[in-house]
């Protein structure tokens, strides 16, 4: 059975569209926003929302979701209640929900209960950016057994090899980092995204979504003329925070450039 | 056992772009630990740089005050620097030369091992950034002018509990900005794979000495060690050499304010398996796995985890696992000088404080040896300000 994510990129394929892929914290500025904010996206047409779960120490992050993510945890947010608000956001919406956790949250959840409980609620897939492959066998064969995507990351740093072990056992879409950082980086826009991009490509039909450094409506097009979606973090999680009149008009230029 | 495993404990729990550089590491580790012109160079330096081998002493007024078993101190207090540090500072900066990087960045709670960086990297020629968090400025402002002086910038990191674990959490994302140039020079037995490795290779000279020492001395091993246990590498350093004879070990941890108070670092007396900064270990977590904050007289034990070997070591009983409170240890931390003229590093009073604890209530042909992991130099300030004097 394909999930709502390979629904969406086969779709989009059909239609020689890229995806648009916002990324917001759960719980920030505060819980309360959190579902309409994601009616919101999609309403400006995103394609597949990945949902930020708070963590006290998010190392592949930098300062904007950081701050996020304090926030968010200031509020009390957790995982367990974040899976609760999917099932509730679930009745009103279809759109693929993927979160983006660090594996902390999830060991301490107990990974077979987490899988359970993340695909009962309506979560599609997971990116959790410090389990690398290599540590997450058990949780690939759970998450696979509840059709829930495991979404992997490759890196400019990536060799054959891993680029090999990264996009088998990823599902839904492969999370290719624009370059050697954190989010919120200044993205440097050369040839060695496409390059890169297109050795994922020999060895793997999945389809490559490029994250990490893009925030503006120019650089969203360059990475959708290489790649098969965008994501987009932490341009779009400070303007909720600093200008949130401006969110709407921003969101529809980001869908429009991709 | 799974590659990179101590039991169910370790692993290499990090963002994908690290991996490689991981890989460079264990290969570059693995080939430098059998090249002999590598082995040989870090000999040297161990010797007439570092100034190994540091001497085993007989504490014989701190045994009679103790009225129980022989006292002996390992003196990594006497390494160049002032702590065990330098032995695994130097050997990575040593590595990352070899693996043709211009740059090397650390982490620092005490400051010792920002401090040993800072000369690794001075006497290979590498650049040098550390990363500090403020409070632990604070509390070991002396090292940071000491840093400085070295030639490393000391970055402050104002993030969270503004202590260790922000220290390393900075420092994993410079590296991961700056893999290629750049080697992360951990301080300790954790982290990803094959860190605990390397740095436990690095340290394991405490403990091959010592054994010969005390053969030396007492014609016999000794009944027991004990060390303080922040990340773990001195402990790891003079265990590692015993544990497959029959010897007691006793890892001391910081007890704070007292389990109860929440206000401590003892892992295993107060924490759960949980996934931090790369590796599987004890942590002190709550329900929903976020990380606590930690407290401790001691900057350098004042962290929300502990290496992966040992916890394998705790759930397999060979080392006891036990903390001192940051009372016990700043007593320890005077009757030292009182006693033996020397003063401890505040990490190394709570080895101290046990010893204090553990020896009267055995024999006097009992012998212990207890890792004298730093001096104390670097925290007379603090205690001076904690005992309400300003210097
Ligand atoms: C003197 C001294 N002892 C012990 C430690 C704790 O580290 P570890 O447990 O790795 O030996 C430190 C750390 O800063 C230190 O400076």
């Amino acid at each position: 059975m394909n999930s709502r994510i390979q629904d969406r990129f086969n779709s989009l394929r059909a239609e020689g569209r890229k995806a648009f892929i916002p990324y917001i914290m759960f719980g920030d500025p505060d819980t309360g926003t959190t579902e309409s904010l994601i009616l919101m996206l999609e309403d400006c047409g995103a394609d597949v929302i990945e949902l930020g779960v708070p963590f006290t120490d998010p190392l592949a992050d930098g300062p904007t979701i950081q701050m996020a993510a304090e926030r968010a945890l200031a509020q009390g947010v957790t995982l367990k209640g974040i899976i609760r608000a999917v099932a509730s956001i679930r009745e009103k919406t279809d759109i693929p929900i993927v979160l983006m956790t660090y594996y902390n949250p999830v060991y301490k959840y107990g990974d077979v209960r987490f899988v359970r409980d993340a695909a009962n609620a309506g979560v599609d897939g997971v990116i959790i950016p410090d389990l690398p492959p290599d540590e997450a066998h058990e949780f690939i064969s759970e998450a696979r057994g509840r059709n829930l995507d495991t979404i992997f990351l490759l890196a400019p740093t990536s060799t054959e090899e891993r680029i090999r072990l990264v996009a088998r056992a990823s599902r839904g879409f492969v999370y290719y980092v624009s370059m050697t950082g954190i989010t919120g980086s200044k993205l440097k826009m050369d040839d060695s995204i496409k390059r890169l991009i297109g050795k994922i490509k020999a060895v793997s039909d999945k389809p490559v979504c490029v994250g990490f450094g893009v925030s503006t409506p120019d650089q969203a097009k360059a990475m959708a003329a290489v790649a098969d979606g965008v994501i987009i973090g932490s341009a779009i999680v400070k303007t909720i925070n600093t200008a949130p009149s401006k969110l709407e008009k921003f969101l529809l230029g980001l869908r429009k450039a991709i | 056992m799974k590659k990179g495993y101590f039991g169910n404990y370790g692993g290499r729990f990090v963002p994908e772009t690290l991996i490689p550089a991981l890989q460079e590491l264990d290969q570059a580790f693995r080939d430098a630990s059998h090249d002999a012109g590598f082995k040989e160079e870090l000999r040297l330096l161990q010797q007439t740089y570092i100034g190994r081998p540091t001497p085993l002493y007989f504490a014989s007024r701190l045994t009679e005050r103790l009225k129980g078993a022989k006292v002996y101190l390992k003196r990594e207090d006497l390494c160049h620097t002032g702590a065990h540090k330098l032995n695994n500072a130097l050997g990575q900066a040593m590595l990352a030369k070899v693996m043709g990087k211009k740059r090397i960045i650390a982490e620092t709670g005490a400051g010792q091992h920002g401090v040993a960086t800072a000369t690794g990297a001075s006497i290979t020629g590498l650049e040098c950034d550390i990363y500090m968090g403020t409070e632990d400025m604070r509390r070991q402002a002396l090292n940071v002018f000491r840093m400085k002086l070295l030639g490393a910038r000391v970055i402050e990191v104002n993030k969270g509990s503004k202590t260790l674990k922000d220290a390393i959490n900075e420092s994993l994302r410079d590296w991961t900005t700056n893999v290629t140039d750049t080697h992360y020079v951990l301080g300790t037995v954790f982290g990803p794979h094959p860190f605990p490795t390397i740095v436990k290779y690095f340290q394991s000279v405490i403990g091959r000495e010592a054994r010969k020492q005390i053969i030396k001395a007492e014609n016999r091993l000794p009944d027991y060690l004990i060390a303080c246990v922040g990340g773990g590498s001195n402990a790891m350093g003079l265990f590692n050499a015993f544990l497959k004879d029959k010897v007691g070990m006793v890892g001391v941890e910081a007890g704070g304010e007292g389990i109860r108070s929440g206000k401590h670092a003892a892992r295993f007396a107060g924490g759960s398996v949980g996934v931090f900064q790369g590796c599987k270990s004890y942590l002190l977590q709550d329900r929903d796995g976020n990380v606590l904050s930690t407290h401790s007289v001691s900057a350098g034990l004042d962290y929300a985890s502990v290496g992966p070997e040992h916890a394998f070591l705790h759930d397999s009983k060979r080392v006891r696992y036990t903390y001192a409170t940051d009372k016990e240890a700043l007593r320890a931390f005077e009757l030292l000088p009182e006693v033996e003229g020397i003063i401890p590093a505040l990490e190394s009073a709570h080895a101290i404080a046990e010893a204090v604890k553990l020896a009267p209530g055995l024999s006097k042909k009992d012998i212990i040896i207890v890792n004298l992991s730093g001096r104390g130099d670097k925290d007379v300030q603090h205690v001076a300000r904690i005992k309400g004097t300003e210097i």
